[in-house]
């Protein structure tokens, strides 16, 4: 099976673009690719320990999405680490800015990381932004 | 013996269907056969093409009333 290395990088806290790159987390992952996923800006606050705080709706593709059974972007995210191994790692910047520190933060992600740390493991890859 | 699950993933959307199977892959034994049932179109084409990329033998694919049924057997 050909696999390859995906990163991803999320910044934004609209609810179409988090559940787009939790459906490529998960699906990447779960069909052998190496998926590493680096989470800043306005999508931190989603994976505060506990938060179950709905994103909102960028357009109305988000609000079709709102009371559908799709999966849940936080679920998916979960789901990409517990069944294919993916790495999510929350920006030590965006930490900063937060004034929070790795124990605010879901159990599930990976340690901090810097960007530049990021990027040189994500050399050789794609790199996709949401 | 191998056994036979039916994983009911009606009404999620996609990727829910194939998540669901995955998570019961994990668990089951060589052999053994799962058969998820989608009301989603998008999986059905969806997970046949997941089966063919990590190596798993699908069974079979049918439609009956909307609701797809995908069976695929665990082969590693």
């Amino acid at each position: 099976m050909a696999s390859s290395k995906i990163s991803i990088i999320v910044v934004t806290g609209s609810h179409e673009r988090l559940q787009m790159a939790a459906m490529l987390a998960s699906v990447g992952a779960v069909s052998g690719n190496d998926v590493s996923v680096f989470l800043s800006m306005n999508s931190l606050q989603y994976f505060l320990k506990g938060s179950d705080q709905p994103a909102p709706a960028e357009g109305s593709f988000g609000k079709l999405m709102d009371g559908k059974n799709v999966p849940p972007f936080r679920m998916l995210f979960e789901q990409a680490v517990d069944l294919g191994g993916a790495k999510l790692f929350p920006c030590s910047m965006a930490m900063d800015v937060m004034n929070i520190d790795a124990d605010a933060l879901q159990p599930w992600l990976g340690e901090p990381l810097g960007l530049t740390r990021f990027l040189a493991d994500a050399q050789d890859g794609q790199v996709y932004t949401f | 013996m191998p056994e036979k699950k039916v994983i009911d993933a009606r009404g999620s959307f996609c990727p829910g269907p194939l998540m669901e199977l995955i998570g019961w892959i994990k668990l089951a034994g060589i052999g053994d056969e799962l058969e998820v049932l989608s009301t989603d179109k998008g999986s059905a084409a969806d997970i046949p093409e997941w089966i063919r990329k990590v190596g798993h033998e699908l069974i079979g694919v049918t439609e009956e009333a909307g609701v797809w049924h995908v069976t695929v057997k665990k082969t590693k």
